[in-house]
């Protein structure tokens, strides 16, 4: 019993590793090197998710038109998107950006593009079913009053359809968060890689040093998804004044 | 010129011949009520005057225009003709004042400040201009029905589409609504209704028509239709309703 405590403690024991490297693990290299560590997978993944918002945006409602030349670019790319693996798409971005650019693309960037378009065609089909949802009455009478198609998407399917999509972004925007750990694969100095880094210099602690940014993975994705309840529960209330208007 | 004519128009869904050989001619100021059961098409027939439906064959004019000219501006058409549905179809994101003055000022380009008197002007002349600035939800059903008809007026239409506006109504908020229709048939306003209020078309219509099975299987004054009535479905159909 005493030695398997022995063990368990001691495959802890090397705490001090983590806190002497924890701005390496925040920032990276900062402020003297470029940016990195937990800040850099957030910055990634709130850049990802804006980009992804517009071009999601963009594609589900493209997905949505009658017209079959709008329609079916849309379906294949989030088709295409949803049965590959993220790794995949970060590894053609990569490797595929400077041969179509014609110069070398710095990994950062490389990796937002393909958090953006992956998790575009997420946020597409989010958009999709959300516009879905809304009563086919809202889209009929705002043509009947004249609108055309895209005033009344503007002012009055969309406005009532993205509230409804903000816990499904945010469900997004926490997966997105985790996923940018993908990105160490291409040599991003984002948090998981700051882990290799500090394991690699040190050849010691592995346990202590990955439970550390495990624990950071999930505090914010903890707060995240806390936040999203307390926006659920908010627009549920707005949902119940506005239900019985149909 | 009669305000719509409408000319041997039919319209399949699918196998379902839906609306039959339909030939209809409404003037100027007139109120045609139509009138049947349900699945007779005459909700059908109803936007396929603006459109919210196709026609597959004939031809609707409108002042004399063919609306399916291909210069015949649809969103233009439709500004000319306000429409009021069955479940009032409010948006329910804006305020009373807001869901009257959107259409004004995105279509007509109307400046808000005179896009809101005119909205403030039509709630208090369907009876509720103290309830401009709340939330569709916030209003009874008959109130909803009257925000949207001061919506669809707010458009300065030529013609005013009714469908089935008092179906989804509770009994004691039917007269409300009947009564701003009323006033609007009186002040002169081409209308056409598709209802069950009997009374209403006795009282307002010009005529009735009655549909059944996709064919106006008779027509004529609200008299000869609740007294004289040809047809055998007329009647088993008055019989029930009345």
């Amino acid at each position: 019993m005493d030695s398997l405590w022995q063990w368990c403690t001691g495959l802890f024991a090397n705490w001090g590793i983590v806190w002497r490297n924890f701005d390496y693990l925040l920032v990276g290299a900062y402020p003297q090197g470029p940016l990195g560590g937990l800040a850099m997978s957030i910055l990634m993944a709130v850049v990802g998710i804006f980009g992804a918002f517009w071009i999601g945006l963009g594609a589900g409602l493209l997905r949505l038109s009658k017209r079959p030349w709008l329609c079916w670019p849309a379906i294949l790319y989030i088709e295409v998107i949803r049965g590959t693996p993220l790794l995949m798409v970060i590894f053609w971005f990569y490797f595929f950006a400077p041969i179509l650019m014609g110069h070398s693309v710095p990994e950062t960037e490389s990796a937002i593009v393909a958090f953006i378009v992956f998790t575009g065609a997420y946020v597409a089909e989010i958009v999709r079913a959300g516009v879905l949802a809304i009563p086919k009455g809202q889209m009929e009478a705002a043509r009947g009053s004249g609108l055309s198609h895209a005033q009344a998407m503007i002012h009055v399917i969309l406005p009532q359809a993205l509230r409804n999509m903000i816990p499904s972004f945010v469900n997004q925007f926490v997966s997105l968060t985790k996923d940018t750990s993908l990105a160490m694969i291409i040599n991003v100095p984002e948090l998981t890689l700051a882990a290799r880094h500090i394991y690699t210099r040190t050849m010691k602690a592995p346990m202590e040093i990955f439970l550390a940014i495990a624990l950071l993975y999930f505090v914010i994705c903890w707060v995240l998804t806390a936040l999203s309840r307390r926006l659920e529960r908010h627009l549920a209330r707005y949902q119940a004044r506005t239900a019985h208007g149909r | 010129m009669p305000m719509i004519e409408i000319h041997n128009v039919n319209k399949w869904y699918g196998d379902f011949h839906v609306l039959k050989n339909i030939n209809e001619t409404v003037e100027k100021g007139e109120v045609l009520v139509i009138c049947g059961p349900s699945g007779s098409g005459k909700s059908t027939l109803v936007r396929c005057v603006n459109r919210l439906e196709e026609i597959d064959q004939g031809e609707i004019r409108i002042e004399g225009k063919s609306i399916h000219a291909k210069d015949q501006d649809i969103n233009r058409l439709r500004a000319e003709i306000g429409i009021v549905f069955q479940q009032f179809n409010l948006y329910p994101h804006l305020t009373v004042l807001k869901n009257i003055t959107l259409a004004p000022m995105k279509v007509k380009k109307i400046p808000r400040e005179e896009a809101e008197t005119t909205a403030l002007a039509l709630l208090e002349r369907v009876g509720i201009g103290n309830q401009a600035h709340k939330y569709p939800v916030e209003l009874s059903g008959g109130q909803q029905q009257r925000v949207a008809i001061a919506r669809a007026l707010a458009m300065k239409p030529k013609i005013m589409l009714f469908d089935e506006p008092t179906s989804a109504l509770d009994p004691e908020m039917i007269n409300e609504v009947l009564s701003v229709m009323k006033d609007l048939a009186r002040e002169g306003m081409t209308m056409l209704c598709v209802t069950h209020e009997m009374g209403f078309a006795r009282e307002v219509a010009d005529r009735i028509i009655f549909m059944d099975h996709g064919e106006i299987l008779e027509r004529g004054t609200p008299e000869h239709f609740f007294t004289n009535p040809q047809h055998e479905r007329t009647k088993a159909f008055l019989k029930e309703i009345l």
